[in-house]
Protein backbone atom coordinates (compact mmCIF):
# COMPACT_ATOMS: atom_id res chain seq x y z
CA UNK A 1 0.00 0.00 0.00
CA UNK A 2 1.83 3.11 -1.21
CA UNK A 3 -0.06 5.27 1.28
CA UNK A 4 1.90 3.59 4.08
CA UNK A 5 4.98 2.48 2.19
CA UNK A 6 5.67 5.98 0.92
CA UNK A 7 4.47 7.75 4.05
CA UNK A 8 7.88 8.76 5.35
CA UNK A 9 9.13 10.14 2.09
CA UNK A 10 5.94 11.86 0.87
CA UNK A 11 4.05 13.16 3.91
CA UNK A 12 5.82 16.53 3.88
CA UNK A 13 5.16 17.09 0.19
CA UNK A 14 1.52 15.97 0.52
CA UNK A 15 0.82 18.26 3.46
CA UNK A 16 2.74 21.17 1.94
CA UNK A 17 1.03 21.13 -1.44
CA UNK A 18 -2.39 20.35 0.04
CA UNK A 19 -2.11 23.37 2.32
CA UNK A 20 -1.04 25.53 -0.61
CA UNK A 21 -3.76 24.42 -3.01
CA UNK A 22 -6.55 24.02 -0.49
CA UNK A 23 -5.54 27.35 1.02
CA UNK A 24 -5.67 28.92 -2.42
CA UNK A 25 -9.12 27.42 -2.97
CA UNK A 26 -10.27 28.65 0.43
CA UNK A 27 -9.06 32.20 -0.03
CA UNK A 28 -9.77 32.66 -3.76
CA UNK A 29 -12.96 30.63 -4.15
CA UNK A 30 -14.36 30.32 -0.63
CA UNK A 31 -13.59 33.82 0.64
CA UNK A 32 -13.39 35.66 -2.67
CA UNK A 33 -16.14 34.25 -4.86
CA UNK A 34 -18.67 32.39 -2.72
CA UNK A 35 -19.82 35.48 -0.75
CA UNK A 36 -20.44 37.24 -4.07
CA UNK A 37 -22.49 34.31 -5.34
CA UNK A 38 -24.45 34.21 -2.10
CA UNK A 39 -24.93 37.98 -2.26
CA UNK A 40 -26.27 37.63 -5.80
CA UNK A 41 -28.72 34.97 -4.67
CA UNK A 42 -29.79 37.10 -1.73
CA UNK A 43 -30.16 40.18 -3.92
CA UNK A 44 -32.34 38.17 -6.28
CA UNK A 45 -34.49 36.90 -3.42
CA UNK A 46 -34.83 40.43 -2.05
CA UNK A 47 -35.70 41.70 -5.52
CA UNK A 48 -38.36 39.02 -5.93
CA UNK A 49 -39.79 39.76 -2.49
CA UNK A 50 -39.81 43.51 -3.23
CA UNK A 51 -41.45 42.95 -6.62
CA UNK A 52 -44.09 40.76 -5.05
CA UNK A 53 -44.73 43.35 -2.36
CA UNK A 54 -44.97 46.10 -5.01
CA UNK A 55 -47.39 44.01 -7.03
CA UNK A 56 -49.43 43.36 -3.91
CA UNK A 57 -49.49 47.08 -3.08
CA UNK A 58 -50.45 47.93 -6.67
CA UNK A 59 -53.29 45.44 -6.51
CA UNK A 60 -54.50 46.90 -3.22
CA UNK A 61 -54.34 50.39 -4.74
CA UNK A 62 -56.26 49.19 -7.79
CA UNK A 63 -58.87 47.62 -5.53
CA UNK A 64 -59.18 50.87 -3.57
CA UNK A 65 -59.45 52.86 -6.82
CA UNK A 66 -62.12 50.55 -8.08
CA UNK A 67 -64.06 50.81 -4.83
CA UNK A 68 -63.82 54.61 -4.93
CA UNK A 69 -64.86 54.65 -8.57
CA UNK A 70 -67.78 52.37 -7.78
CA UNK A 71 -68.89 54.61 -4.91
CA UNK A 72 -68.58 57.70 -7.12
CA UNK A 73 -70.44 55.94 -9.89
CA UNK A 74 -73.22 54.91 -7.52
CA UNK A 75 -73.48 58.47 -6.20
CA UNK A 76 -73.59 59.85 -9.76
CA UNK A 77 -76.24 57.35 -10.73
CA UNK A 78 -78.30 58.18 -7.65
CA UNK A 79 -77.96 61.89 -8.44
CA UNK A 80 -79.02 61.31 -12.04
CA UNK A 81 -81.99 59.26 -10.87
CA UNK A 82 -82.96 62.04 -8.48
CA UNK A 83 -82.73 64.66 -11.27
CA UNK A 84 -84.84 62.51 -13.58
CA UNK A 85 -87.43 61.90 -10.86
CA UNK A 86 -87.55 65.61 -10.05
CA UNK A 87 -87.92 66.54 -13.71
CA UNK A 88 -90.65 63.93 -14.09
CA UNK A 89 -92.47 65.24 -11.03
CA UNK A 90 -92.14 68.84 -12.25
CA UNK A 91 -93.36 67.92 -15.71
CA UNK A 92 -96.29 66.02 -14.22
CA UNK A 93 -97.19 68.95 -11.97
CA UNK A 94 -96.97 71.41 -14.88
CA UNK A 95 -99.13 69.14 -17.01
CA UNK A 96 -101.69 68.83 -14.22
CA UNK A 97 -101.75 72.61 -13.83
CA UNK A 98 -102.13 73.16 -17.58
CA UNK A 99 -104.81 70.51 -17.80
CA UNK A 100 -106.66 72.04 -14.87
CA UNK A 101 -106.46 75.52 -16.44
CA UNK A 102 -107.68 74.22 -19.78
CA UNK A 103 -110.50 72.33 -18.05
CA UNK A 104 -111.47 75.44 -16.16
CA UNK A 105 -111.54 77.45 -19.40
CA UNK A 106 -113.56 74.78 -21.13
CA UNK A 107 -115.96 74.60 -18.17
CA UNK A 108 -116.35 78.38 -18.25
CA UNK A 109 -117.02 78.31 -21.99
CA UNK A 110 -119.50 75.50 -21.55
CA UNK A 111 -121.29 77.32 -18.76
CA UNK A 112 -121.37 80.46 -20.88
CA UNK A 113 -122.69 78.58 -23.86
CA UNK A 114 -125.31 76.82 -21.73
CA UNK A 115 -126.35 80.12 -20.26
CA UNK A 116 -126.61 81.62 -23.74
CA UNK A 117 -128.60 78.62 -24.93
CA UNK A 118 -130.91 78.90 -21.91
CA UNK A 119 -131.36 82.62 -22.49
CA UNK A 120 -132.04 82.07 -26.17
CA UNK A 121 -134.57 79.35 -25.36
CA UNK A 122 -136.23 81.55 -22.74
CA UNK A 123 -136.46 84.45 -25.13
CA UNK A 124 -137.67 82.13 -27.84
CA UNK A 125 -140.26 80.70 -25.48
CA UNK A 126 -141.34 84.21 -24.51
CA UNK A 127 -141.65 85.15 -28.15
CA UNK A 128 -143.62 81.99 -28.84
CA UNK A 129 -145.93 82.92 -25.94
CA UNK A 130 -146.43 86.43 -27.31
CA UNK A 131 -147.06 85.06 -30.77
CA UNK A 132 -149.42 82.44 -29.32
CA UNK A 133 -151.26 85.08 -27.27
CA UNK A 134 -151.72 87.26 -30.32
CA UNK A 135 -152.69 84.32 -32.36
CA UNK A 136 -155.16 83.19 -29.71
CA UNK A 137 -156.69 86.66 -29.50
CA UNK A 138 -156.88 86.78 -33.23
CA UNK A 139 -158.38 83.29 -33.51
CA UNK A 140 -160.91 84.02 -30.80
CA UNK A 141 -161.89 87.36 -32.36
CA UNK A 142 -162.27 85.87 -35.78
CA UNK A 143 -164.10 82.77 -34.74
CA UNK A 144 -166.24 84.02 -31.90
CA UNK A 145 -166.04 87.71 -32.54
CA UNK A 146 -165.23 88.13 -28.94
CA UNK A 147 -162.58 90.22 -27.73
CA UNK A 148 -160.23 88.56 -25.28
CA UNK A 149 -157.98 90.58 -23.15
CA UNK A 150 -154.37 90.09 -23.52
CA UNK A 151 -154.08 88.95 -19.89
CA UNK A 152 -156.75 86.27 -20.29
CA UNK A 153 -155.21 85.11 -23.53
CA UNK A 154 -151.84 84.88 -21.92
CA UNK A 155 -153.17 82.85 -19.03
CA UNK A 156 -154.84 80.47 -21.44
CA UNK A 157 -151.72 80.15 -23.56
CA UNK A 158 -149.65 79.55 -20.49
CA UNK A 159 -151.99 76.82 -19.38
CA UNK A 160 -152.00 75.27 -22.84
CA UNK A 161 -148.23 75.48 -23.14
CA UNK A 162 -147.81 73.90 -19.78
CA UNK A 163 -149.49 70.82 -21.22
CA UNK A 164 -147.22 70.63 -24.20
CA UNK B 1 -1.75 -0.41 -6.05
CA UNK B 2 0.35 1.39 -8.62
CA UNK B 3 -2.45 3.93 -9.05
CA UNK B 4 -1.83 5.16 -5.49
CA UNK B 5 1.90 5.58 -5.95
CA UNK B 6 3.20 9.10 -5.54
CA UNK B 7 5.82 10.02 -8.11
CA UNK B 8 7.82 13.21 -7.97
CA UNK B 9 7.36 15.45 -10.98
CA UNK B 10 9.56 18.36 -9.93
CA UNK B 11 11.96 17.37 -7.11
CA UNK B 12 12.26 20.10 -4.52
CA UNK B 13 13.95 19.98 -1.12
CA UNK B 14 13.51 22.58 1.56
CA UNK B 15 14.93 22.68 5.07
CA UNK B 16 15.53 18.96 5.02
CA UNK B 17 11.98 18.17 3.93
CA UNK B 18 11.11 16.63 0.60
CA UNK B 19 8.56 19.07 -0.82
CA UNK B 20 8.69 17.73 -4.36
CA UNK B 21 5.87 18.65 -6.68
CA UNK B 22 4.35 15.21 -7.20
CA UNK B 23 1.57 13.75 -9.33
CA UNK B 24 -0.58 14.11 -6.20
CA UNK B 25 0.21 17.82 -6.00
CA UNK B 26 -0.45 18.11 -9.73
CA UNK B 27 -3.97 16.74 -9.27
CA UNK B 28 -4.51 19.07 -6.33
CA UNK B 29 -3.54 21.88 -8.70
CA UNK B 30 -5.94 20.57 -11.36
CA UNK B 31 -8.72 20.31 -8.77
CA UNK B 32 -8.07 23.83 -7.51
CA UNK B 33 -8.01 25.23 -11.06
CA UNK B 34 -11.16 23.40 -12.15
CA UNK B 35 -12.96 24.50 -8.99
CA UNK B 36 -11.85 28.11 -9.47
CA UNK B 37 -12.97 28.10 -13.11
CA UNK B 38 -16.29 26.51 -12.16
CA UNK B 39 -17.12 29.06 -9.46
CA UNK B 40 -15.70 31.98 -11.47
CA UNK B 41 -18.08 31.03 -14.29
CA UNK B 42 -20.96 31.54 -11.89
CA UNK B 43 -19.79 35.03 -10.89
CA UNK B 44 -21.67 36.89 -13.61
CA UNK B 45 -24.08 38.09 -10.91
CA UNK B 46 -27.04 38.28 -13.24
CA UNK B 47 -30.51 38.74 -11.83
CA UNK B 48 -31.78 36.00 -14.10
CA UNK B 49 -29.06 33.34 -13.92
CA UNK B 50 -27.81 31.34 -16.86
CA UNK B 51 -27.12 27.63 -16.67
CA UNK B 52 -23.61 27.92 -15.31
CA UNK B 53 -24.50 30.56 -12.73
CA UNK B 54 -27.51 28.45 -11.76
CA UNK B 55 -25.24 25.42 -11.23
CA UNK B 56 -22.82 27.37 -9.03
CA UNK B 57 -25.68 28.91 -7.06
CA UNK B 58 -27.15 25.44 -6.55
CA UNK B 59 -23.90 24.30 -4.90
CA UNK B 60 -23.47 27.40 -2.74
CA UNK B 61 -27.15 27.26 -1.82
CA UNK B 62 -26.78 23.58 -0.92
CA UNK B 63 -23.91 24.31 1.48
CA UNK B 64 -25.63 27.44 2.78
CA UNK B 65 -28.81 25.49 3.54
CA UNK B 66 -26.89 22.65 5.14
CA UNK B 67 -25.08 25.02 7.50
CA UNK B 68 -28.26 26.96 8.20
CA UNK B 69 -30.09 23.73 9.05
CA UNK B 70 -27.31 22.29 11.23
CA UNK B 71 -25.85 25.37 12.89
CA UNK B 72 -28.40 28.13 12.37
CA UNK B 73 -27.70 31.77 11.63
CA UNK B 74 -24.11 31.52 12.90
CA UNK B 75 -23.50 28.87 10.24
CA UNK B 76 -23.23 31.45 7.48
CA UNK B 77 -19.70 32.45 8.41
CA UNK B 78 -18.52 28.87 7.82
CA UNK B 79 -19.91 28.75 4.29
CA UNK B 80 -16.57 29.68 2.65
CA UNK B 81 -14.70 26.92 4.48
CA UNK B 82 -17.31 24.17 4.17
CA UNK B 83 -17.97 25.07 0.53
CA UNK B 84 -14.25 24.93 -0.27
CA UNK B 85 -13.95 21.64 1.60
CA UNK B 86 -16.96 20.03 -0.04
CA UNK B 87 -16.16 21.15 -3.58
CA UNK B 88 -12.45 20.34 -3.23
CA UNK B 89 -13.17 16.79 -2.06
CA UNK B 90 -16.00 16.31 -4.56
CA UNK B 91 -13.91 17.43 -7.53
CA UNK B 92 -10.88 15.46 -6.35
CA UNK B 93 -13.03 12.31 -6.12
CA UNK B 94 -14.66 12.89 -9.51
CA UNK B 95 -11.47 13.90 -11.32
CA UNK B 96 -9.79 10.77 -9.94
CA UNK B 97 -12.54 8.70 -11.55
CA UNK B 98 -12.11 10.18 -15.01
CA UNK B 99 -11.13 7.50 -17.56
CA UNK B 100 -8.08 9.49 -18.65
CA UNK B 101 -5.99 6.31 -18.80
CA UNK B 102 -7.22 5.79 -22.36
CA UNK B 103 -5.32 8.93 -23.45
CA UNK B 104 -2.24 8.02 -21.43
CA UNK B 105 -2.76 10.31 -18.44
CA UNK B 106 -2.95 8.52 -15.11
CA UNK B 107 -5.58 10.04 -12.87
CA UNK B 108 -4.57 10.26 -9.26
CA UNK B 109 -7.15 10.46 -6.52
CA UNK B 110 -5.38 12.31 -3.76
CA UNK B 111 -8.35 11.80 -1.43
CA UNK B 112 -7.30 8.14 -1.32
CA UNK B 113 -4.28 9.18 0.75
CA UNK B 114 -4.76 9.57 4.46
CA UNK B 115 -2.04 12.19 4.57
CA UNK B 116 -4.42 14.39 2.58
CA UNK B 117 -7.70 13.43 4.24
CA UNK B 118 -5.92 13.62 7.60
CA UNK B 119 -4.88 17.22 6.99
CA UNK B 120 -8.42 18.16 5.91
CA UNK B 121 -9.87 16.43 8.98
CA UNK B 122 -7.28 18.12 11.19
CA UNK B 123 -8.26 21.53 9.77
CA UNK B 124 -11.96 20.81 10.47
CA UNK B 125 -11.15 19.55 13.95
CA UNK B 126 -8.91 22.54 14.55
CA UNK B 127 -11.74 24.89 13.62
CA UNK B 128 -14.02 23.05 16.06
CA UNK B 129 -11.46 23.39 18.88
CA UNK B 130 -10.70 27.05 18.16
CA UNK B 131 -14.35 28.03 17.86
CA UNK B 132 -15.33 25.99 20.92
CA UNK B 133 -12.68 27.41 23.22
CA UNK B 134 -13.02 30.91 21.74
CA UNK B 135 -16.78 31.04 22.31
CA UNK B 136 -17.12 29.06 25.52
CA UNK B 137 -13.67 28.97 27.14
CA UNK B 138 -13.28 26.10 29.58
CA UNK B 139 -17.05 25.76 29.60
CA UNK B 140 -16.45 23.92 26.30
CA UNK B 141 -15.61 20.84 28.40
CA UNK B 142 -19.28 20.64 29.40
CA UNK B 143 -19.70 19.17 25.89
CA UNK B 144 -18.35 15.95 27.40
CA UNK B 145 -20.92 15.82 30.20
CA UNK B 146 -24.44 15.46 28.81
CA UNK B 147 -27.30 17.01 30.76
CA UNK B 148 -28.79 14.82 33.49
CA UNK B 149 -25.70 12.68 34.00
CA UNK B 150 -25.67 11.33 37.59
CA UNK B 151 -22.76 12.78 39.57
CA UNK B 152 -21.25 9.32 40.12
CA UNK B 153 -21.12 8.72 36.37
CA UNK B 154 -19.60 12.07 35.45
CA UNK B 155 -15.89 11.00 35.37
CA UNK B 156 -16.64 7.89 33.32
CA UNK B 157 -19.00 9.67 30.92
CA UNK B 158 -16.46 12.48 30.60
CA UNK B 159 -13.78 10.03 29.53
CA UNK B 160 -16.06 8.26 27.08
CA UNK B 161 -17.29 11.51 25.54
CA UNK B 162 -13.76 12.89 25.40
CA UNK B 163 -12.60 9.75 23.64
CA UNK B 164 -15.46 9.89 21.13
CA UNK B 165 -14.65 13.55 20.57
CA UNK B 166 -10.95 12.91 20.03
CA UNK B 167 -11.67 10.06 17.63
CA UNK B 168 -13.60 12.41 15.33
CA UNK B 169 -10.71 13.62 13.15
CA UNK B 170 -9.54 10.05 12.65
CA UNK B 171 -12.96 8.75 11.67
CA UNK B 172 -13.41 11.78 9.41
CA UNK B 173 -10.08 11.19 7.67
CA UNK B 174 -10.25 7.39 7.49
CA UNK B 175 -13.84 7.28 6.17
CA UNK B 176 -12.99 9.30 3.07
CA UNK B 177 -9.61 7.66 2.52
CA UNK B 178 -11.01 4.13 2.87
CA UNK B 179 -14.06 4.78 0.71
CA UNK B 180 -12.03 6.23 -2.14
CA UNK B 181 -9.31 3.63 -1.94
CA UNK B 182 -11.74 0.71 -1.70
CA UNK B 183 -13.63 1.87 -4.78
CA UNK B 184 -10.50 2.24 -6.84
CA UNK B 185 -9.11 -1.09 -5.68
CA UNK B 186 -12.40 -2.79 -6.52
CA UNK B 187 -12.37 -1.32 -10.01
CA UNK B 188 -8.74 -2.33 -10.39
CA UNK B 189 -9.48 -5.92 -9.30
CA UNK B 190 -12.43 -6.20 -11.69
CA UNK B 191 -10.45 -4.77 -14.61
CA UNK B 192 -7.71 -7.29 -13.72
CA UNK B 193 -10.32 -10.05 -14.05
CA UNK B 194 -11.28 -8.74 -17.49
CA UNK B 195 -7.67 -8.51 -18.75
CA UNK B 196 -6.44 -11.78 -17.27
CA UNK B 197 -9.61 -13.58 -18.37
CA UNK B 198 -9.15 -12.34 -21.92
CA UNK B 199 -5.49 -13.41 -21.88
CA UNK B 200 -6.48 -16.92 -20.69
CA UNK B 201 -8.57 -17.60 -23.77
CA UNK B 202 -11.83 -16.80 -25.48
CA UNK B 203 -14.06 -19.06 -23.40
CA UNK B 204 -12.76 -17.99 -20.01
CA UNK B 205 -12.57 -14.42 -21.24
CA UNK B 206 -16.28 -14.45 -22.06
CA UNK B 207 -17.19 -16.33 -18.90
CA UNK B 208 -15.21 -14.15 -16.49
CA UNK B 209 -14.61 -10.97 -18.45
CA UNK B 210 -18.13 -10.08 -19.48
CA UNK B 211 -19.74 -10.32 -15.99
CA UNK B 212 -16.77 -8.49 -14.54
CA UNK B 213 -17.07 -5.79 -17.16
CA UNK B 214 -20.81 -5.42 -16.49
CA UNK B 215 -20.07 -5.21 -12.78
CA UNK B 216 -17.39 -2.59 -13.46
CA UNK B 217 -19.93 -0.39 -15.20
CA UNK B 218 -22.26 -0.67 -12.23
CA UNK B 219 -19.42 -0.11 -9.73
CA UNK B 220 -18.27 2.92 -11.70
CA UNK B 221 -21.74 4.41 -11.38
CA UNK B 222 -21.67 3.56 -7.68
CA UNK B 223 -18.25 5.20 -7.36
CA UNK B 224 -19.60 8.43 -8.83
CA UNK B 225 -22.32 8.27 -6.18
CA UNK B 226 -19.75 7.51 -3.47
CA UNK B 227 -17.63 10.45 -4.64
CA UNK B 228 -20.57 12.76 -3.97
CA UNK B 229 -21.67 11.03 -0.79
CA UNK B 230 -18.21 11.05 0.80
CA UNK B 231 -17.74 14.74 0.04
CA UNK B 232 -21.21 15.38 1.47
CA UNK B 233 -20.53 13.28 4.57
CA UNK B 234 -17.24 15.06 5.19
CA UNK B 235 -18.91 18.47 4.88
CA UNK B 236 -21.96 17.40 6.88
CA UNK B 237 -19.94 15.98 9.77
CA UNK B 238 -17.74 19.07 9.77
CA UNK B 239 -20.84 21.24 10.06
CA UNK B 240 -22.24 19.03 12.85
CA UNK B 241 -18.97 19.25 14.76
CA UNK B 242 -18.90 23.02 14.29
CA UNK B 243 -22.46 23.09 15.61
CA UNK B 244 -21.23 21.34 18.77
CA UNK B 245 -18.58 24.00 19.14
CA UNK B 246 -21.05 26.82 18.52
CA UNK B 247 -23.88 25.61 20.72
CA UNK B 248 -22.33 22.88 22.93
CA UNK B 249 -25.49 20.75 23.29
Amino acid sequence: MPQIAQLAQTYASQIFWLLIFFGAVYFIVGRGMVPKVLATVEARENQIAADLAAAEAARAAADADEAAWRARENANRAAAQAIIAKAKAEAAAAREARLAAAQAKIDARLAEAEAAIAAARDSALAEIEDVAVEAAQDIVRRLAGAKVTKTAARAAVKEALAHV
Amino acid sequence: MHQFTIEPVVPFQFAGYDLSFTNSAAWMLVTAVVLTIFVAGGLRRELVPGRWQMAVETFTGFIDNMLEANIGKEGRKYVPYVFSLFMFILLANLLGLLPLGVVGIHPFTFTSHFTVTGVLAAISFGIVLVVGFWKHGFHFFSLFVPHGTPAVMVPLIFLIELFSFMIRPFSLALRLFVAMMAGHVLLKVLSGFVINGANAGLGIGALVGLPSFALMIAISALEILVAGIQAYVFALLTSLYINDAEHLH
